[in-house]
């Protein structure tokens, strides 16, 4: 990938790498408009107080312990408003984040999990290199929760997908539909969804995904798969009587 | 050099007075004062509840009957044991419930994971799922950590962000339903631990020489909270009470390790596509250290995400010979099978893989006949005999097997 400005920044100490890790840099006028998006979430001005540089929440980061991730610098950059930092850390750091907020023992008050949550979105709603790298092998997971309305199927557990989860793994799969038949609550005879959902309420859980922008989102991180969504939920909702 | 300390009140003084947009206090109050200025309906707490108190000393009433059950979609897909047994124990203990099918995921999960989603979204799913349990009259009752924590997020979200509310209000005018949230979010081992002394009343099986280590869920206990069950005799009121509590209860033995405060090390994407870290942390961080410190018969924890990470990352680990190989299962399995649930027919084992066995053993359960009585029941769903399981063969009634 060819980087098309910024020159090394040798003085600015706090940057991991000048380029982005391979990404490609981008105008700042653009990182700060990028900014502004994630600080005008409604939730932003609930997440963030300053920070007291105490390290708590490294501390208690299970990603700092794995990755070169710091919620601290997260909290820090957003203060600041470091635009240059916070495009950074948009494009490298923001994936490895564990989301188990475990950060917000803050003792400011501060949440640089959700502020991850929030640059996240902007990440997605934007199309940024980073998000579309992240949900690569992901797509399977948002089209089973946006078609289904259940996460978790039991026939996710393949073989193939989990060989580093046991042999009773593949028991599992082996026997899938014999061993959920045999289980008690009747909602949970399903195979390719968590429970049995109700055709109604896959009608309303598609007409949420539609009012709310949230389908939307997906166009920018795999168009492919947005117009898969999207066909179907039209063709449902239609059935429904409702006027797409 | 002189500290200039009225310069530096005047500075502080000129400032323009930032709220404090932290925690609420009291959640609960603020909702019924946004229903009472017409913004929103609360379904109210309406049968017998029992009273615990949050982390900083607010009162939480937990109802205990008549509970909409909001599944969870990593329970029931992966660990259904998980699921069954949180309706064996309500139906032990004789309370009625509703199993919904007009019931999604809180789909916190993927949001976690991929951000694929936005605080309307979120919100919308939630209080549809509200609004379904409120149709029925049941209150919700949340199986999912994840879910509890994520709908109490939309819970502060929605109270503070009169612009959101009304665009939630938009959108479920759109699906004829109203903006309706429950006077208490309440999480499935709250009901457990409110209801711990009449659950441990029903114990059939001694757990006394049974040593327990708990891992407390992330977003049980770090989400919004403030409105976690704490309690002065429990660690003393410095960790969560709940799963301990209930260990306690049934007169199990905890044993205590020093990274009780680590995630599992699930990170929502990472159990997904990146499990080198997941395997990594379970196993260093958790497995391991309470293997080393606590030396327990079994893990306990509270939530979906974290009974899969600790139970799965397992087997890769042991293949390089790290220092692990403990069973891990949830609170109510635990108590399930205390109370004399059947490990297979009930409390799904089988689809666990760190090895339950020795710990069976060790309960006085015969695991090998018990696993002839599941295979028995396959045998008849094979044959045709029967299309379903249903609770009347679970608890052994239909054979001469049980009651268990």
């Amino acid at each position: 990938m060819t980087v098309t400005s910024s020159p090394p920044r040798d003085t600015d100490a706090h940057y991991k790498v000048w380029d982005v890790a391979g990404y490609a840099d981008v105008p700042r006028e653009t990182k700060a408009r990028l900014f502004e998006q994630v600080k005008g979430d409604l939730r932003f001005g609930d997440y963030l107080y300053g920070c007291y540089e105490c390290g708590i929440c490294v501390g208690a980061c299970p990603s700092a312990k794995f990755y070169d991730f710091s919620p601290r610098r997260i909290a820090q950059a957003a203060a600041r408003e470091d635009v240059d930092l916070i495009y950074q850390q948009m494009q490298e750091d923001i994936w490895d984040c564990s989301q188990c907020f475990s950060c917000v023992r803050c003792p400011r008050g501060n949440n640089p999990g959700g502020i991850v949550t929030i640059m996240r979105e902007v990440a997605v709603r934007n199309g940024l290199a980073s998000a579309k790298e992240a949900l690569v092998g992901y797509t399977r997971i948002i089209y089973k929760i946006m078609s289904t309305g259940t996460q978790v199927s039991p026939d996710m557990l393949s073989k193939d997908s989990f060989p580093d989860w046991g042999p009773e793994t593949a028991d599992v799969a082996d026997n899938l539909d014999l061993w959920r038949r045999a289980l008690p609550p009747e909602t949970m005879h399903t195979t390719t969804t968590g429970w049995s959902v109700a055709e109604s309420t896959l009608i309303e859980l598609y007409l949420i995904w539609m009012e709310t922008g949230a389908l939307d989102m997906i166009a920018e991180v795999d168009p492919g798969l947005h117009t898969i969504l999207l066909e179907l939920m039209e063709e449902r909702l239609e059935e429904a009587g409702f006027e797409v | 050099m002189t500290i200039p300390v009225e310069a530096l009140r005047r500075a502080k003084a000129a400032e323009e007075p930032v709220a404090d947009r932290r925690a609420l206090d009291d959640p609960r109050a603020e909702l019924l004062e946004l229903e009472r200025q017409g913004e929103l309906i609360v379904q109210k707490i309406d049968r017998e509840a029992i009273s615990v108190m949050t982390k900083y000393g607010r009162e939480k009433r937990i109802q205990k009957s008549h509970l909409w059950h909001h599944k969870s979609c990593g329970q029931c897909g992966h660990i259904p044991g998980y699921s069954t047994s949180i309706f064996w124990l309500m139906r032990k203990l004789g309370y009625d419930y509703h199993d919904p099918h007009d019931q999604t995921s809180c789909t916190g999960w993927n949001y976690y994971a991929s951000a694929t989603s936005n605080p309307a979204a979120q919100a919308a799913v939630a209080v549809r799922n509200f609004a379904a349990a409120y149709e029925t009259g049941y209150f919700p009752l949340i199986h999912c950590g994840t879910s509890y924590g994520h709908y109490k997020d939309v819970r502060e979200e929605l109270i503070r962000h009169p612009e959101l509310r009304a665009q939630v209000r938009a959108v479920m005018a759109k699906l004829g339903k109203p903006l309706v949230l429950p006077e208490e979010i309440v999480h499935y081992s709250e009901w457990v631990h409110a209801l711990r002394h009449e659950i441990a009343a029903k114990r059939v099986r001694d757990v006394s020489g049974i040593v327990v280590s708990v891992h407390p869920a992330c977003h049980y206990h770090k989400v919004v909270p403030g409105d976690a069950i704490y309690d002065p005799d429990i660690y003393g009121g410095q960790r969560t009470a709940v799963v301990t509590g209930l260990v306690e209860a049934l007169g199990a033995t905890v044993h205590d390790y020093s990274t009780w405060f680590d995630c599992c090390g699930f990170g929502f994407r990472h159990i997904l596509v990146q499990r080198d870290f997941s395997r990594s942390f379970a196993t260093l961080r958790k497995i391991e250290v309470m293997k080393e410190e606590a030396n327990p018969d079994v893990v306990l924890t509270h939530d979906t995400g974290c009974v899969t990470t600790l139970d799965k990352s397992q087997f890769a680990a042991m293949a390089h010979g790290r220092n692990v190989g403990l069973p891990v299962m949830s609170d109510a399995q635990f108590a399930a099978l205390a109370l004399g649930a059947h490990p297979y027919r009930v409390c799904q084992l089988h689809w666990h893989s760190a090895d339950y066995r020795p710990l069976l053993e060790k309960m006085g359960i015969d695991w090998e006949k018990a696993w002839a009585e599941f295979q028995s029941d396959l045998r008849r769903l094979e044959s045709g005999e029967k299309r379903y399981l249903d609770w009347d063969d679970a608890d052994g009634l239909n054979d001469d097997s049980g009651p268990h």
